[in-house]
């Protein structure tokens, strides 16, 4: 076989083909897909079957699938939440960064090397790879919850923090002029502040005019090139890639064109983030591990370990719970892709001989696999734990009522009909909140029902009523369509979280409870005693206000899409509730009040 | 049955039931004249009680802390608001106001405390004749209240009257409330209105009620 160069064609039939054999099985066998897209690479890589060799440049170019990554999270991000999260992001991953290099620093040192090379491996060692923990935790939905959020800051501070490192990395070589460093920190943060002041001033309107054009394709064209280029200045000046795009992001966040922009660019982001991950596989150094299996998977098993170690401590230093300090632990216990940076910039700048960086490059490769593997552990572990698969075995099929959310809404459901010995079938998905609900003595089963395969063992055939009380919007309205099409006996009752989804709701036919308006009303109620209204009048006033309610909300339903049709029916309905409410302010009975034949 | 309290005063509990409130006149002068009265307790229903379900233990021990029961309300369709016919179905139980329960524990809680009415009606005394728009009697439309204080053995009192509310003005008002406190307070000194039943007027029974049939 020639051994130029192969085509990109070629190229690109080779990563495309390793995706689509390696993913699907990876993930069916609970893997996920970052270990399918690693492994997919060291097949196809120099070490397996040698079809690409060129690693370095596929390298560069999968790199911009991390970058479309962060550009989404920086769009999904609200500035604000940016602002609240200041604490986690600075402090605990401060916090995090710092120790775990002085630790790694420290056991070097102990090992009697070279100070400045254990300091370099500790800067790396620091390092989570963002691709393979959000990945992570969005394929199994923990980015929402706590440790997902901590894991989530603590990324954001080491993107951060990679300038800072980088520029340490030259000040130990001492040849290199320090005035060149910093006119490249002052460029940089120059660019950070055009980059933000030019986002808000010409972002929008240059967005409003491609949006006008009506066309989907250069919509996506902008879109792309805008984080392309965000990205090549921010790498000029010897900033992360990453960073610029999660500022341009954020920039975009509060626009209206969110929801298009993240629609638009997500296949890519997938496509591209497996790609980074095959080249990484492709760049593990598979000889040097089979050459000195012990030393490379030793080192790598003990440095996770000390990061899961270290990790854990931090969460539970900034008063994280135990679940969400282990998820917070684990998902960032691999060695990042920064380390690979971070490390051949070392080996460029000779503080590392080859063979060094060759042994931690292979280390930070092996220690990327475990990740995979160590979530796999965990979620059999959590399963042991909680016994979903053993537990539907137990339940008696022929409960009559299924209910799902054991949050404070569920809760109050289940209590009652507890109490009426008509005990339901309770799911919920949050282990964290089986585990408290158990410690109160009260049975919940741990499951996912937008899963067929769930609600089915839970006995949704022979069910006669499904009370649905959970959080997420999505997974109740799909859940509820589902049992409306395939189990058309069972009845069904939702909680709605607020007007989309009981509008959606109403037109299905499905009977919902918006979840706040009753004890919204309830405060209403008791404020007008507060204002001196007698008890029964507050009532009525009350009744009479959900009345109208109801009866606007059905009206509503019918134009909702159409915004000036809402906006005059909103202001008559405000008259209406007005003439309505008067009625009860008077003092005398009228003549031709009901009042008027008795005393008064 | 508890005992009186050391004081002269009889306890006088008013249990008012109006769900009209705010646009009431004379029950509104009534209750502000005689809410503050130490020896009275002004109870009201519909604002105790809006969503309409009643704490029975709680009205039953209310009750057995009174020497005179006062039931206050405008005439709604020759009987009482619908909230008061609830609270009497629901605290006058069988085994604690009258009769047997199934444990054999009879009901006597109320017996010998009196029981009057204190009624507000929009139709003057002519109205309420044989013959007159309203075809009978006061004392023969009131007669289930009657009955339900002989049968828990309280004495059934003359009630006190405010008629022809229609035509009632500011000053007319004025002037019964004076009269309405007047009669407060010979209650607490023990001044009771007589006792009053029904039971001499003619029986009438579904034998003898038909109208002529016109064929």
């Amino acid at each position: 076989m020639e051994h130029h160069a192969p085509s990109i064609l070629l190229q690109g039939i080779v990563y495309l083909g390793a995706a689509v054999l390696a993913v699907p099985v990876s993930r069916r066998i609970g893997l996920g897909s970052v270990l399918g897209y690693l492994l997919a690479g060291i097949i196809i890589g120099p070490w397996g079957l040698a079809l690409i060799h060129d690693v370095e440049s596929v390298l560069q170019f999968a790199e911009f699938g991390v970058v479309m990554m962060l550009f989404l999270i920086g769009l999904e991000l609200e500035p604000d939440k940016l602002w609240n999260l200041r604490v986690p992001i600075f402090g605990l991953g401060g916090i995090q960064v710092v120790l775990t290099m002085l630790l790694v620093m420290g056991i070097g040192l102990l090992f009697h090397l070279d100070w400045r090379v254990v300091l370099v491996v500790g800067m790396g060692v620091a390092m989570s790879s963002t691709a393979i923990a959000i990945q992570t935790l969005s394929e199994r939905g923990m980015l929402p919850q706590p440790g997902g959020q901590a894991a989530f800051s603590v990324l954001l501070f080491q993107d951060l923090a990679v300038i800072p490192l980088m520029l340490a990395l030259t000040l130990l070589v001492p040849q290199a002029g320090m005035k060149l460093d910093w006119m490249l920190a002052a460029r940089g943060l120059g660019l950070i502040v055009f980059i933000v002041v030019g986002g808000n001033f010409l972002l929008r309107p240059v967005l409003r005019y491609i949006a006008n054009t009506g066309m989907r394709e250069i919509f996506v064209a902008f879109a792309l090139f805008l984080v392309m280029g965000v990205s090549l200045l921010m790498q000029s000046v010897g900033l992360s890639m990453a960073l610029g795009a999660f500022l341009a992001g954020v920039l975009l966040a509060d626009s209206e064109y969110r929801q298009e922009l993240e629609l638009d660019i997500e296949p890519f982001k997938g496509l591209l983030l497996g790609l980074f991950f095959i080249a990484v596989g492709m760049s593990v150094d598979v000889g040097l591990i089979f050459q000195k299996p012990l030393l490379v998977i030793g080192l790598a098993l003990g440095l996770v370990l000390l990061k899961i170690v270290l990790l854990f401590g931090f969460a539970k230093g900034f008063k994280q719970g135990d679940t969400d300090s282990v998820i917070f632990a684990l998902t960032l216990s691999q060695i990042g892709e920064f380390a690979f940076v971070i490390y051949s910039a070392a080996a460029q700048m000779h503080i590392f001989t080859p063979e060094q960086a060759s042994l931690l490059n292979a280390v930070v490769a092996v220690s990327m696999l475990t990740t995979p593997l160590i979530m796999l552990l965990y979620s059999i572990s959590i399963k042991h734990r909680l016994k979903p698969a053993r537990a539907f075995d137990e339940i008696e099929t022929h409960r009559k009522v299924i209910v799902a959310g054991y949050g404070r809404f569920g809760q109050v459901v289940s209590r009652l009909l507890n109490g009426i010995d008509v005990a339901p079938t309770v799911i919920e998905y949050d282990p964290n909140q089986i585990e408290v609900v158990r410690r109160f003595g009260f049975k919940g089963y741990y499951g996912d029902i937008t899963r067929p395969d769930v609600l089915e063992a839970a006995g949704i055939a022979t069910a006669t009523l499904l009370v649905i009380a959970i959080d997420d919007v999505e997974a109740s309205l799909a859940t509820a369509k589902y049992v409306q099409t395939h189990y058309p006996q069972v009845q069904l009752l939702v909680r709605a979280r607020n007007r989309t989804d009981t509008y959606q709701y109403m037109e299905l036919g499905i009977p919902s409870v918006r979840e706040t308006f009753h004890s919204a009303l309830t405060v209403a109620q008791e404020a007008l005693k507060i204002l001196g209204f007698g008890a029964f009048q507050a009532r009525r006033i009350a009744w009479q206000f959900q009345q109208h309610d109801e009866k606007i909300l059905k009206e509503a339903l019918l134009i909702r899409h159409d915004q000036q049709k809402l906006i005059t029916h909103s202001a008559r309905s405000r008259q209406d509730l007005s003439d309505l409410l008067h009625h009860e302010l008077r003092q005398r009975a009228e003549d031709d009040d009901k009042d008027s034949g008795f005393d008064t | 049955m508890t005992e009186k309290s050391d004081t002269d005063h009889l306890r006088v509990l008013i249990v008012f039931a109006h769900p009209s409130y705010e646009t009431s006149r004379i029950n509104r002068a009534f209750c502000e004249a005689v809410k503050d009265i130490p020896g009275i307790t002004l109870h009201d229903l519909y604002q105790t009680y809006p969503e309409q379900l009643i704490d029975v233990p709680r009205e039953q021990a209310l009750l057995e802390n009174c020497d005179v029961l006062i039931l206050q309300h405008p005439l709604y369709w020759y009987s009482c608001p619908a909230l008061m016919k609830n609270w009497i179905d629901s605290v006058i139980t069988l085994g604690w106001a009258y009769g047997q329960d199934s444990q054999g524990k009879s009901g006597d809680a109320l017996k010998g405390k009196s029981f009057i009415q204190v009624i507000s009606s929009g139709g003057s005394e002519d109205v309420y004749q044989r013959g007159g728009y309203n075809n009978f009697t006061l004392a023969e439309l009131l007669r289930p209240f009657e009955q339900t204080a002989d049968l828990c053995d309280m004495p059934y009192r003359q009630p006190f009257l405010t008629q022809d509310l229609r035509n009632l003005d500011a000053a007319g008002i004025h002037a019964k409330v004076e009269a309405y406190l007047q009669w407060i307070h010979d209650l607490l000194r023990g001044k009771l209105p007589p006792v009053i039943n029904s039971h001499h007027a003619p029986q009438a029974d579904y034998a003898h009620m038909h109208t002529v049939q016109l064929n």
